[in-house]
Order: C-alpha cells, then sequence, then structure tokens
C-alpha cells in the first residue's frame, strides 16, 4: 500500500500548494484592489488616459480603443497583421444594441 | 480499503510501464502548462486594465474626416456643453513621437496643470514650458534621471530641452511606460496645434447610464465626429486579451491538437499487454465495474497529478516570475514593453472549464477501450491478444 499512499500524500501535498497560492493570490488582488487601484486610477483620470501602454509600435497598437475602426486589420480583415501585437487582437464587429429595418412602402 | 488497493494496483500497473507513463505525464502537464497560464495571464491583464482604465474618460469624442482621426475644432465644446445631462467638456491634446535616437514610439500627453499631485510619481508633475514627467521606459531608453534634460525636437525640426520633474514609478509602468506629460500650452507648441484645436474631447455626464444616450445625441449633433464610450473602450481590452481568440490560441491550438491526436490513439485500442492484462483479471474473478474501476483511477492518477502540477507550474510562471514564456509573444515589436507583474486575479470558473476539458477526455480515452475489453469473454480477449 506503500504506492497509493505515497501518491495520495503527493496529490494532498500539490492541493495545499495550490491552495496556499490561491489564497495568497486572493490577498494580492484585494490589497491591489484596496491600496493599488484608486492611485492608478487618480493617475488615469488626471491624465485622462484611453489605453495601456503595453504595444507601443504602431498607434493603432498603443491606442487599440482610440485608433480609426479599420486600421488594426488595414489591409483586409482576414489578412495577417504587419505587427505581431496586431496578430492579438480579434476584429471586433459591430454590436449594436438596437436594430432598425426600413422598407419602403409597397406600391397601391 | 478497496479503493486504496485498486489506486494501488493502478499505480503499479502504470509504472510498469515507465516510460510510456512518463511521456504521457509530460506531455499533459505541458499542455495543462501552457494552457493555464494563458488563462492566467490574460484573466490577470483583462482585469487589471478594466479596473484601471474605468478611472477614464466616460466619453472620448473624435472628429472624423474621409474615415480617418482629425483635429476636432475646440470650438465644438460650447455646442457639447449645451447638451442636457453633459458635466464637462475638456479637450484632449496627446500624439506620438518617434525618437529615431533610440528607435522607440513615445506618447506625448498633455494635461490640465490644476492637476494635483500624482501618488505614483517620483518627483512632480511639470508646471511650466520646458518641463516635463515622463516613464519609466523613456527614462530607461533615455537614461536619464529626475532633474536630467530631455532633448527631442518638435514639429519644426528644432530640438527643444525639456527638464524631468518627475518620473512615474514602476508600479504604474502598465500605464505610463511610453509617456512624455506635459502641459498643454507648450505640446500645443511642440506639435504646432494651433489653440483653435484638439485632438479630441474628453466629455463627463452627470449619469453615467446616460452615456450611451448622450453619445447619440452628439453623434446627431456633429455628424462627423465619433463618440466612443467608457464601456466600448473596455470591450475593446476584453477582445485584445480574449484567451480564446488570436495568436495564443493559433499557437497553443498545436499542442493542444497533439493531445487530442494522443487521447483519440489510446481511445480507438488497447495494447495486446492491456487486453491480456484485463483478460486475466477478469480470468481470475475480478468483475467489470473492478477493471472500470481500475481503468478509472489509472486515467485519474495521471490526470490529477498532471493538472495539479501543471497549474502550480503555470501559476509560479506567471505571477512569480512575471510570464517569461508568454510576455515575449505579448511583446511583439514593442520596443518598450513594460515588465509583466500580473495582479494575481484568478477565475475558478475558466479554470474548472480547464479541468473538465483536460481531466475528462483523457480518463474517457481510458475506460471506454477498457470497457469494450472487460464486456468480452476473458478467454477471446486472452486469445485474440
Amino acid at each position: 500500500m506503500i504506492r497509493s499512499r505515497t501518491y495520495l500524500c503527493l496529490i494532498i501535498l500539490l492541493l495545499a500548494a495550490l491552495a496556499g497560492l490561491t489564497g495568497w493570490a486572493q490577498k494580492t488582488s484585494a490589497a491591489f484592489l484596496a491600496d493599488g487601484l484608486p492611485a492608478r486610477r487618480q493617475l488615469v483620470s488626471v491624465l485622462s488616459l484611453t489605453d495601456l501602454a503595453l504595444w507601443t509600435e504602431a498607434r493603432y497598437t498603443r491606442h487599440p480603443s482610440m485608433a480609426d475602426l479599420f486600421s488594426p486589420f488595414q489591409d483586409h480583415p482576414a489578412a495577417f497583421d504587419h505587427f505581431p501585437a496586431g496578430s492579438l487582437m480579434t476584429p471586433v464587429g459591430p454590436r449594436p444594441t438596437t436594430t432598425l429595418h426600413i422598407r419602403r412602402l409597397a406600391q397601391p | 480499503m478497496r479503493y486504496l488497493k485498486i489506486l494501488e494496483y493502478a499505480l503499479a500497473s502504470l509504472l510498469r510501464r515507465p516510460g510510456k507513463t512518463c511521456a504521457i505525464l509530460v506531455v499533459y502537464t505541458l499542455m495543462i502548462v501552457v494552457l493555464a497560464s494563458v488563462l492566467f495571464l490574460t484573466q490577470a491583464l483583462k482585469t487589471e486594465a478594466t479596473a484601471m482604465l474605468a478611472g477614464g474618460p466616460q466619453l472620448v469624442v473624435q472628429k472624423t474626416m474621409a474615415g480617418r482621426h482629425e483635429l476636432i475644432p475646440v470650438a465644438e465644446v460650447e455646442r457639447l456643453v449645451d447638451i442636457p445631462g453633459v458635466k464637462e467638456v475638456k479637450p484632449r491634446v496627446w500624439g506620438y513621437y518617434y525618437d529615431a535616437l533610440t528607435g522607440t514610439n513615445y506618447t506625448l500627453q498633455g494635461f490640465d496643470t490644476s492637476a494635483s499631485e500624482l501618488s505614483l510619481l517620483d518627483g512632480r508633475l511639470p508646471r511650466e514650458e520646458g518641463e516635463c514627467a515622463i516613464g519609466a521606459g523613456v527614462a530607461g531608453s533615455r537614461l536619464i534621471h529626475l532633474q536630467d534634460d530631455l532633448i527631442l525636437i518638435d514639429y519644426d525640426n528644432i530640438g527643444r530641452i525639456f527638464t524631468v520633474t518627475g518620473v512615474f514609478v514602476s508600479k504604474a509602468d502598465v500605464l505610463t511606460q511610453d509617456l512624455v506629460v506635459m502641459p498643454e500650452g507648450p505640446l500645443r507648441q511642440f506639435f504646432g496645434m494651433p489653440e483653435s484645436l484638439a485632438t479630441d474631447l474628453a466629455v463627463e455626464v452627470y449619469n453615467p447610464n446616460e452615456v450611451d444616450t448622450i453619445a447619440n445625441k452628439i453623434k446627431r449633433a456633429l455628424p462627423d465626429s465619433r463618440p466612443i464610450t467608457q464601456s466600448e473602450l473596455l470591450r475593446t481590452y476584453h477582445a485584445v486579451f480574449d484567451w480564446r481568440g488570436g495568436m495564443m490560441l493559433a499557437l497553443f491550438s498545436s499542442a493542444l491538437m497533439a493531445f487530442c491526436i494522443l487521447a483519440w490513439d489510446k481511445a480507438t485500442g488497447l495494447s495486446a499487454g492491456e487486453r491480456r492484462e484485463i483478460g486475466i483479471l477478469k480470468a481470475v474473478g475480478w468483475d467489470t465495474g473492478d477493471v472500470l474501476l481500475l481503468k478509472l483511477w489509472e486515467g485519474l492518477a495521471l490526470s490529477l497529478l498532471a493538472f495539479l502540477s501543471g497549474c502550480l507550474i503555470a501559476f509560479l510562471l506567471v505571477f512569480w516570475w512575471g510570464a517569461p514564456l508568454l510576455g515575449g509573444i505579448l511583446r511583439g515589436w514593442s520596443v518598450l514593453f513594460p515588465a509583466l507583474r500580473p495582479t494575481p486575479f484568478i477565475d475558478f470558473y475558466q479554470l474548472g472549464t480547464l479541468a473538465f476539458l483536460t481531466i475528462v477526455p483523457y480518463v474517457a480515452s481510458t475506460v471506454i477501450p477498457a470497457w469494450r475489453a472487460a464486456v468480452t469473454d476473458p478467454d477471446e480477449v486472452m486469445r485474440a491478444s
């Protein structure tokens, strides 16, 4: 029975480690929301920022939310992008909240 | 006790084929590491981005001409302020600067000097002409520090000297890495932008629930404008970090496919040795339920070990070591990409989905062929193998 006991001990150990790390993650994210977030929101508000400074290689990767609607996929909607970061973005299609269907009145 | 004995036998059975078991365990664990890393990183970045950017303008109004973004006349502020529900409209002045010296792009951002000091700034905000605050990425690329000079070439090809009055701390890198912040007036002079124009307009409204209605009214008042609401802005980031889309999945789908082929290979048949083993077990008195339980334990033992160790490694890779492998993919061609220090936001629903999508198919692919062999006559099984 030594194998099964060793295996179960290993699983319990891994579970405990994962539970410990998850607990640490919960604590860290709660601390971020309580202490770190207000300072970052103040920065965003004072400088009136709209985007993350992750990809600085092109206008539409630096400010994806502000770019022209067709910019990220300039050549063709399904074409490979010039920049690797462009490949991370999926094209967001129009998502209207309401739609209007307009039809001509039939001729009497 | 019975289950423990069956587990003991299942482990012994796995250890009788150490090479095969090890290979499956390594591939299985690697696949979990890759998928869980993508999941952890994208979830953390998405949550962090949404939380931080919610502090930004509720509505941004751009002018468009010939389908492209144009500078907007500041005079439009008066028209927008008159729309019921609009609290405040502020022209924003910002733009880009390519630094040929270091081959990097900076974002030059103007701001209202009446603003209070920032806790994430080492030093102070610039107050007058010839001063600026910079992100850690700009400071690093130019090898400058607080109170040093930053020389930039303006629109007229004349070098301008700015004293660095503040450097954003590394905690704010994800927002400020490439920023050069200065008061609006000097930034207009630098870009050669007339006082009558702005890059876009930031609109604040009294009631956040009315943002979409006000955006519609703005579109009617200024037909050549493009109002961008905060919810659209946040949705863009959800799309960017959506783990189901894009290059990361394309890269890792090959690993997923390889694992599926492995599982399919296992599901379509047992080896001659395995069939003989099932036949012997049935011949010595094991019933079909026991054989299935044995195979279930075999699959579960391997799956649990791979899933738990894979998640543990992925967690450490992303939140402890700052995603060294995925960071490279995310970085793309960005020269000033900030060091990734994602806050560990974990979505248990996604983790549960990952467990379901990986453990269940593998266990099923172990049990189903065993069930086929176990329901046939032991004599027939042994003779066939």
